[in-house]
């Protein structure tokens, strides 16, 4: 290095590329983006490239250099599409999440009940397909699910029904794929909780008479509810924006709201409408995001 | 006890069926001779052979890897800087901002990721020309910007849990931050950085919504490529595809944790 630049100065610099080098690309990648979403949702849709109309005109006079536009919001209010997308997004997220916690804890439970080198194969199996594609699992249920498929050549076979079943394209198969592809987002925290749960707390309430079911209600599960608020955000909020899953499990009468912003910016190419629905998306959003965020941070202070 | 156990591990077992089964069932059809992908008729390898014969599906997973190599290796220096100054660096103008920006990209739905970041880029061309055109970088860049999210989450717990009496010595002694940061911190935290750039990897390699906003019109990347394929039904090339994609993901994962239970062992040793 320079030996003319004195190390105070050097640490200084260090210090700033450490700082603040991740800091300006978050700003301008991340904080910007979002900046500018919100401006054109404002926007006239245009048929030009960019298909928007700018929200500031230089060559006005100072009164109209402002050119917003409450149409886009309006437009959500007054389509059915769009509320209904959002209201459906927010019940089928909720009713994965309320499976997955059901699926989920169960199986924490037990791993964080195993023996040693057998949890850590257990939890290698949890993760394993968090490292594999996601859109080829998502992928994997449609071969199960199909009219010629597994699931219903099974139940043919064993005289259960006479005809398939309408299974892909249905909202049970956007259940199904929700769960499945996120039920491990809901079992790592909890086993992180239920890992550190001294059993020695269940032995003292069991002793003093109290019964299994009321040792899980009053010990257990107050206990895990870090892990029970953690896994549940992690699940519930991509699952209100998902896209891939609802695109290939779901039906017609499955839209959720991350695929209309999609058609709305890919078919009908309507950048200041779609730009609208994100908004209106991040702000649904923002509880869970902080509710989490705040979460994030507990365990720390 | 016994009863509730008994339930459990039932549970436990049908879970990991659930998990496992598809993903076995998606790699035996991969074998299927019969081009009605779903009805067997019999084993054969002819998928393998046609994709290996499929230039869009060969060049679009080219495409993808070189993308998942520069965005990993960036995410996981500015992850790592990151990781540093959240955990490192004491108290800083705009900390608070900064920790929220590294949290949010984490929970942050993709679709509107993805906008966000098209949007950005047609704004810069049409103030600075640049980017001229959209595809590979323009995807490279939104990677970046969601698995250094991921990296820093990583090198930041790593650094939460390390003792720093090393550091301190080290600094006592006179040690500059940058060589104390080079010399000491860096080589201890070096497997997180390990795991953050595979996590990284696999996230660009996985990512289908964010690269479909951000990509132009000449560049595809396997996933776009899958997706445009499955979203007409089942698949056979797909079945096979799947299935070498998944055999090198379990292979290097074993290999992966075998490493590291080696090391493990050598250091207790």
């Amino acid at each position: 290095m320079n030996p003319n630049i004195n190390p105070g100065k050097r640490d200084r610099l260090w210090r700033g590329v450490v700082i603040y080098l991740p800091y300006a690309w978050l700003l301008l990648f991340f904080l910007a983006p979002f900046v500018i979403v919100f401006k054109i949702s404002f926007a006239d849709p245009l048929l030009a490239q960019p298909p928007y109309s700018p929200l500031l005109d230089w060559t006005a006079d100072i009164g109209s250099r402002f050119l917003a536009t409450l149409d886009n919001y309006g437009f959500l209010l007054e389509d059915k599409l769009y509320w209904v997308s959002y209201l459906r997004s927010i019940k089928i997220a909720f009713i994965a999440t309320v499976l997955c916690l059901l699926l989920g804890f169960p199986m924490a439970y037990a791993i964080a009940r195993t023996p040693y080198p057998w949890r850590n194969f257990l939890l290698l199996l949890v993760i394993l397909p968090f490292w594999t594609s996601f859109l080829l699992r998502v992928y994997a249920w449609m071969i199960m699910l199909t009219k010629q498929g597994l699931i219903n050549s099974l139940l043919m076979k064993i005289g259960l029904i006479n005809d398939p079943l309408q299974m892909l394209y249905t909202n049970g198969a956007v259940y199904l794929g929700i769960v499945y592809t996120y039920v491990p987002f809901m079992i790592l925290p909890l086993y992180a909780t239920l890992e550190k749960l001294d059993l020695d707390l269940h032995d003292a309430a069991a002793d003093l008479g109290a019964k299994p079911w009321q040792v899980f209600c009053d010990v257990t599960i107050p206990l895990a509810r870090p892990g029970i608020i953690a896994g549940c955000l992690l699940v519930f909020i991509p699952a209100i924006g998902e896209y891939v899953i609802p695109a290939l499990l779901g039906g017609l009468d499955s839209l959720m709201i991350g695929r209309t912003l999609y058609d709305e910016f890919f078919v009908n190419r309507d950048w200041p409408l779609a730009s609208a629905v994100a908004i209106v998306l991040l702000f649904i959003l923002i509880l869970p995001i902080m509710l989490f965020q705040q979460q994030q941070q507990e365990p720390e202070s | 006890m016994r009863r509730k156990s008994t339930f459990l591990y039932s549970v436990l077992a049908f879970g990991f069926a659930f998990l496992y089964v598809p993903i076995f069932v998606m790699m035996l059809y991969s074998f299927n001779d019969s081009s009605l992908a779903t009805v067997w008729g019999g084993f054969s390898t002819r998928w393998y052979s046609a994709l290996l014969e499929n230039d869009q599906i060969l060049d679009a997973a080219l495409l993808s890897l070189q993308i998942a190599f520069a965005s990993a290796s960036i995410a996981t220096v500015l992850g790592t800087l990151a990781g540093l100054a959240l955990n490192r660096m004491g108290r800083y103008r705009g900390r608070t901002l900064f920790t929220g920006m590294v949290a949010a990209p984490l929970v942050m739905p993709e679709v509107i990721t993805g906008l966000s970041l098209l949007l950005l880029f047609v704004s810069l061309k049409s103030l600075f020309g640049w980017p001229q055109s959209r595809g590979a970088n323009t995807i490279a860049i939104a990677h970046i910007t969601f698995s250094m999210a991921y990296v820093a989450v990583i090198v930041q717990s790593r650094l939460a849990s390390m003792d720093q009496s090393l550091e301190e010595a080290a600094m006592d002694l006179g040690g500059r931050p940058f060589a104390v940061t080079w010399d000491i911190t860096l080589p201890l935290i070096a497997p997180a950085m390990a795991a953050g750039w595979l996590l990284a990897f696999t996230l660009s390699l996985d990512d289908l919504v964010i690269a479909s906003f951000t990509s132009g019109a000449g560049a595809s990347t396997l996933p776009m490529v899958i997706f445009s394929k499955v979203k007409l039904g089942v698949t056979p090339e797909i079945n096979a595809l799947a299935t070498l994609v998944i055999a090198l993901v379990a292979v290097s994962v074993v290999i992966a944790g075998w490493v590291l239970l080696k090391q493990r062992q050598t250091i207790s040793d």
